[in-house]
């Protein structure tokens, strides 16, 4: 469990990034911060492990304050990925998902032997281990950086718009393995996104922030759906444009659900068909999410 | 025509290439002058170059004083440090070394600036202490960058090295003095010529080096470097797994 008790960051260039924000992210659970540019929201995620401290206030982990955590240790337990993956160019991709648990004295053979099976985790041919990152498509690095942040085994995983920079069919898929190996590994998941979209797919908990890092809106995606607190939410979420608001259509071949301006958004399908349905994905979301959850989680570690 | 006859011939006299004046010992003694030269200005100026270019802070201070001491005139300096500490090689390393700084430290800390800043900060936000980053991420990444600096500070060094012999008998540059004052222009041209060759190894060293101290995931990935890159280990080379099929293993 993470805890931010009014935590307030003021740049050196007089920037208030966060202003006397506080929150519970729950254990094995996605918490997503959801902003434009400039709402605070990568500073927050970067104030969990100590990239960034806070002006003032506090962030525990589990009961402990991290402020009395020394960094560098802090950092080799927590997951971390980021946008365009930062894998360290000049080092195979196996040494990059090694490159932690061999920082923490991990022996390299047991470490490399770890990095090709989490290569398995996270859905890259084994082949791949002994490429430079410069070898792979920008989709292949966002898994090594996946892999990477698994390595240690981490209970918390930090990810800074991990799939920002990668076309939209391939971050498609690599949300839904995201999706897949949160069902598998249950970690506590920290994201941080401008796309409201993806923050509504992933998050257990969504966090809508605006500008000065201040939280708009708290709740799950229903929620915030559901009854959006005012008018930048509204916005934000497109409930405004009648994004939001769908209704069904007989058009004679079947029904069509269609949102405010007109726009088809899709079919009406049966709930027990409705695995691909981009409607039904907020609906899956209900269910249980927790480790072992899943009929398919052998591959936890 | 006769410069050039006489420069043959006497680089052609056995009797130059003997002896403790001899081509074959000035040669090596100004090579190992350069190289000495090269090892303490690189002492100096490498820890200052990483620890701005890893702090970011410093810069403006080692530009303004390395662009001040490249226009200290090397002759002045080389004279003025032999009257403080005498006759004999002091001098010339002295004024040498501070010729050879102000590129090797541009290298390092230009070497160390020109890696992605996104690098750096992954580096730092997995959990490696400041140590590790510049040991394991800067130095492998900047060093193209700074050997490129020793590079030219060499160039530099091996042909001011001359002036060594002013105050020492010492070097190439001895030729040069030595047929000045005996109006010896074979010798005089015979002795640059050996500078210029000596300069020429150097710099194809330097340039050999240079390229091979590049981390090869830095040119890898270009379409130039595939099919080097199957050469060099065995699985590297299969052929792009596509996004689509790749979590079949996951299961």
């Amino acid at each position: 469990m993470i805890e931010f008790h009014s935590v307030t960051k003021r740049f050196p260039d007089g920037t208030l990034a966060v202003d006397d924000f506080s929150l519970v992210l729950p254990s094995h659970k996605t918490t997503v911060f959801v902003g434009t540019s400039g709402s605070g929201k990568t500073t927050l995620l970067r104030m969990i492990n100590r990239m960034v401290d806070p002006t003032s206030g506090s962030i525990d982990i589990d009961g402990d304050d991290i402020g009395t955590l020394e960094p560098v240790k802090l950092r080799r337990g927590i997951g971390y990925v980021m946008q365009n993956s930062g894998l360290l160019p000049h080092r195979r991709v196996i040494d990059n998902v090694a490159t932690v648990p061999m920082l923490r004295g991990m022996p390299k053979k047991k470490a490399r032997e770890e990095a090709l099976a989490l290569l398995d985790t996270v859905g890259l041919d084994r082949t791949l281990a002994d490429r430079y990152p410069s070898q792979l498509s920008g989709g292949q690095q966002q898994r090594v950086g996946v892999a990477r942040g698994l390595a240690v085994n981490p209970n918390i995983l930090l990810m800074d718009e991990p799939f920002g920079a990668v076309d939209p069919i391939v971050r498609a898929e690599l949300q839904q393995e995201l999706l897949r190996l949160q069902q598998e590994l249950g970690k506590t998941v920290v994201f941080v996104t401008h796309d409201i979209d993806e923050a509504f797919l992933l998050g257990d908990q969504v966090v809508i922030l605006r500008t000065g890092g201040k939280v708009a809106q708290v709740g799950s995606p229903a929620e915030i759906l559901a009854n959006p607190v005012d008018e930048f939410v509204a916005t934000f979420v497109g409930a405004d444009r009648g994004k939001r608001s769908l209704h069904v259509e007989n058009h004679g071949d079947g029904d069509i659900v269609v949102d405010e301006t007109g726009r088809l958004a899709g079919v009406l399908v049966d709930a027990g068909s409705s695995g691909h349905s981009s409607a039904a994905s907020s609906e899956s979301k209900a269910g249980p999410r927790g480790p072992g959850a899943s009929a398919q989680g052998g591959d936890s570690r | 025509m006769t410069f050039l006859l006489e420069t043959l011939a006497w680089l052609v006299d056995p009797a130059n290439w003997v002896g403790s004046g001899g081509i074959p010992t000035r040669l090596a003694q100004h090579l190992l002058f350069t190289l000495v030269t090269l090892v303490v200005a690189s002492v100096i100026a490498v820890p200052i170059g990483f620890l701005i270019g890893h702090t970011g802070r410093g810069r403006g201070l080692a530009v303004a004083t390395s662009g001040a001491f490249r226009a200290i005139p090397t002759l002045g300096l080389l004279t003025l440090v032999a009257l403080w500490v005498g006759i004999g090689l002091n001098a010339p390393y002295v004024a040498l070394t501070i010729l050879a700084i102000p590129p090797i430290l541009a290298g390092a800390y230009t070497g160390f600036e020109a890696i992605d800043r996104k690098i750096v900060d992954a580096a730092r936000a997995v959990g490696m202490s400041e140590a590790q980053i510049v040991l394991r991420v800067e130095v492998p990444l900047g060093l193209p960058l700074l050997i490129g600096g020793i590079r030219s500070a060499a160039l530099q060094v091996v042909a001011t090295a001359t002036l060594a012999a002013y105050i020492a008998d010492f070097g190439l540059g001895r030729y040069l003095f030595a047929g000045l004052r005996t109006r010896d222009y074979g010798e005089m041209l015979g002795g640059s010529i050996l500078v210029i060759l000596l300069a020429i190894v150097l710099e194809g060293a330097f340039a050999l080096v240079q390229k091979l101290v590049v981390p090869r995931g830095v040119t890898a990935g270009l379409p130039t470097d595939i099919r080097d890159g199957s050469s060099r280990s065995r699985p590297v080379m299969e052929p792009t797994i596509e996004e689509g099929n790749s979590h079949v293993h996951s299961t």
